[in-house]
């Protein structure tokens, strides 16, 4: 097993140790130690069942852990609700996209924004005033980053989500895990219902928000492993729940394990 | 745009509003059965053509973008037909409870149609507010605007027991335990002495200041039926309410429901605290029921627990679905259809629920976002969207 993690000698900025998740007798998760470490792309795959988006959703609390820790920035964060965890810093988009296809792309992107907006009451009901500030802010910078995306989605803003195709659909969905500055990001794979034009484009988006922002990190979800050698710095491949193999593109591809578990040979 | 073009669509606004004032007055008028029956039908044929001419979609476009303008044609529109049946006692009540239900059904949209809290006991929170306003105006010397608002944060205050085991169930669950709760605000009603058990209340009538709202206005010879009275304060009280929901939806808070209607889990991984967002808006929508039954009490002068019953609160909530779920003034044409209709139309007055019943459905079925479907949200009124 490759030894990244202690060869660049940085702290992980996500340390998950011994995770498990029973679903009644199923293993989802089986004593699961992984590392993410600061300002990487980080590719998680494996075949289908073998627990990728368990693993997001435990860490960010939608399922309960059955045992282990988890250590984000320093602070444990196991089985803190899926609010606390998006406060530390922790944003996602889900497998099956889930915008709310009757709101505006703003809407689905001030969402997002929920932790850096004024919740009060008296401030949204009373201080119109104040409120249109916020409002101008926000509408700027969420603007802004979907300029990043596509340009001309930039000007239709206040259109409903439901009328655009899956491919900006994606890039509203990550713009509004972006917009909140999370230290890191969870995509969950982004490729699904794309065709292969499309996943390059959006796999070029997702390196320039990289550059752009400045500590980011990236833990992507991804089947396509064109996608994985392309924006990958480092992978982890899970198998039953289990990590079987870690290691950059080139050093998980010529894995034996690997090979079985994708391939099937014995 | 242009000054000219702008005079010329705010002329056809005003001919449109002219044209609807007119044609209620007509159908409020008229008595007989069959003349209804044309008119009803000459105004389905009117509003069809309309609508495939283009026109309504351009007039609600035109008036989409001035919001005020439509505000101010509406009341002055109401307050011409009112001047109209200045003395009579029957239209006037009605106009009335149309407003005073319209105020109620605000409420349960801040409830189902923003944050998708279903309430099948809207009647039992308006009877809250009823019962509110008949004991404190019997019993107590608390100014009357006072009682209103009392009738309002009593409701929300049983609102917030109730919200209990509505959070703790999901969906269909949560709705039979509202259903449950209007049930037994019924029975509870008739079977206590104290609250005048099955033979209910006399409710005093509001006065304001000195102002008594249940004694019939004289102003220079002319006699004006007291009923006016509820009608200019079910007014202003309206706008308020009106304007309050229209901010709740133009507000970060207005997003937070329709991501908590919308998808729970995915709010939830953005930070929103799904609790927090369906407690405030069952309690601003409880309030607001109740304020209306307040002041629906001090006018009627006399409740009782028939008054409350389940099939109340269905007519409430299929204003709100017949009306365009979060459409407020969706809300506004389907209360006056669901309330002016059978009591105009005597001859159906005992088929009412079969009449609502099909409404509902004829609607779900053609039309399933309602008769003016909820556009979508802009928080700045007048900005240009870029």
């Amino acid at each position: 097993m490759s030894a990244a993690a202690d060869a660049t000698g940085a702290t992980p900025l996500l340390a998950a140790s011994a995770l498990s998740k029973l679903f009644g007798g199923v293993v989802a998760l089986d004593k699961l130690d992984l590392q993410v470490l600061p300002n990487q792309i980080l590719g998680l795959i494996g075949p289908n069942g073998s627990g990728k988006t368990t693993f997001f959703n435990v860490v960010t609390g939608i399922y309960p852990l059955t045992e282990g820790r988890v250590v984000f920035d320093g602070a444990d964060i196991t089985n803190l609700t899926a609010q606390a965890v998006y406060r530390a810093g922790i944003s996602r988009t889900f497998q099956r996209s889930r915008l709310s296809l009757a709101l505006s792309i703003f809407d689905n992107i001030m969402i997002g924004n929920h932790k850096r907006l004024n919740q009060g009451l008296w401030f949204n009901l009373a201080r119109r005033d104040a409120f249109r500030r916020q409002f101008e802010e926000s509408f700027a910078e969420a603007r802004a980053l979907v300029q990043v995306f596509d340009a001309p989605l930039a000007d239709r803003m206040f259109e409903a989500v439901g009328g655009f195709p899956m491919i900006d659909r994606r890039r509203i969905e990550i713009c509004r895990a972006l917009i909140s500055r999370p230290k890191l990001l969870l995509l969950d794979e982004p490729s699904a219902g794309m065709t292969h034009e499309e996943t390059t484009e959006l796999m070029d988006d997702i390196l320039e928000v990289k550059d752009r922002f400045e500590d980011l990190t990236i833990v992507i979800i991804e089947h396509e492993m064109g996608v994985i050698e392309r924006i990958t710095e480092r992978c982890v491949v899970l198998n039953f729940g289990q990590k079987i193999c870690e290691g950059t593109y080139q050093e998980v591809a010529r894995d034996r394990l690997v090979q079985e578990a994708y391939l099937g040979i014995e | 745009m242009t000054a000219p073009r702008d005079h010329r669509s705010l002329a056809w606004a005003v001919a449109a509003a002219l044209a609807v004032a007119v044609y209620v007055i007509l159908l409020l008028h008229v008595e007989s059965q069959i003349e209804i029956a044309i008119l009803l039908a000459a105004g389905i044929a009117i509003v069809g053509v309309a609508a495939r001419a283009g026109l309504l979609a351009r007039l609600g476009q035109m008036l989409g973008e001035r919001d005020g303008l439509l505000n101010a044609l509406v009341v002055a529109g109401t307050l011409a037909v009112t001047a109209f049946f200045h003395a009579d006692a029957f239209v006037l009540l009605l106009i009335a409870t149309v407003i005073i239900y319209v105020i109620a059904c605000l409420g349960l949209n801040l409830q189902f149609g923003y944050c998708g809290v279903l309430n099948f006991a809207g009647a039992a929170f308006f009877g809250i507010g009823c019962y509110t306003a008949a004991v404190m105006t019997a019993h107590t010397a608390v100014p009357h605007l006072l009682i209103l608002i009392a009738g309002g944060a009593m409701a929300a205050l049983i609102g917030s027991i109730l919200i209990l085991p509505v959070l703790r169930t999901y969906s269909h669950y949560s709705a039979v335990v509202t259903i449950a709760f209007g049930l037994l605000f019924k029975i509870f009603l008739e079977v206590n002495d104290a609250l005048g058990g099955p033979q209910g209340l006399r409710v005093k009538g509001l006065n304001l200041l000195g102002w008594r709202f249940n004694d019939n206005i004289e102003i220079g010879g002319l006699e004006l039926s007291f009923y006016v009275n509820y009608i200019v304060l079910g007014l202003v009280l309206l706008a308020i309410t009106f304007t309050f929901v229209r901010r709740v939806e133009r507000s970060w808070i207005g997003l937070n429901l329709d991501a908590v209607r919308l998808d729970e889990t995915a709010a939830s991984c953005f930070g929103l605290n799904i609790t927090r967002w369906k407690i405030t808006a069952f309690t601003l929508g409880n309030f607001v029921i109740g304020l209306a039954g307040a002041l629906f009490a001090m006018m009627l002068g006399f409740i009782a627990p028939t008054n409350f019953t389940f099939g109340d609160s269905l007519i409430l909530v299929s204003i709100v679905l017949l009306g365009g779920i979060g459409n407020p003034w969706g809300l506004l044409v389907a209360t006056a259809i669901l309330i002016v209709v059978p009591e105009k139309l005597q001859a159906i007055q005992e088929f009412r629920f079969l009449l609502f019943a099909a409404m509902v459905i004829v609607v779900l079925l053609f039309r399933p976002e309602g008769l003016l479907p909820r556009p979508l949200r802009t928080f700045i009124p007048g900005r240009q969207a870029k």
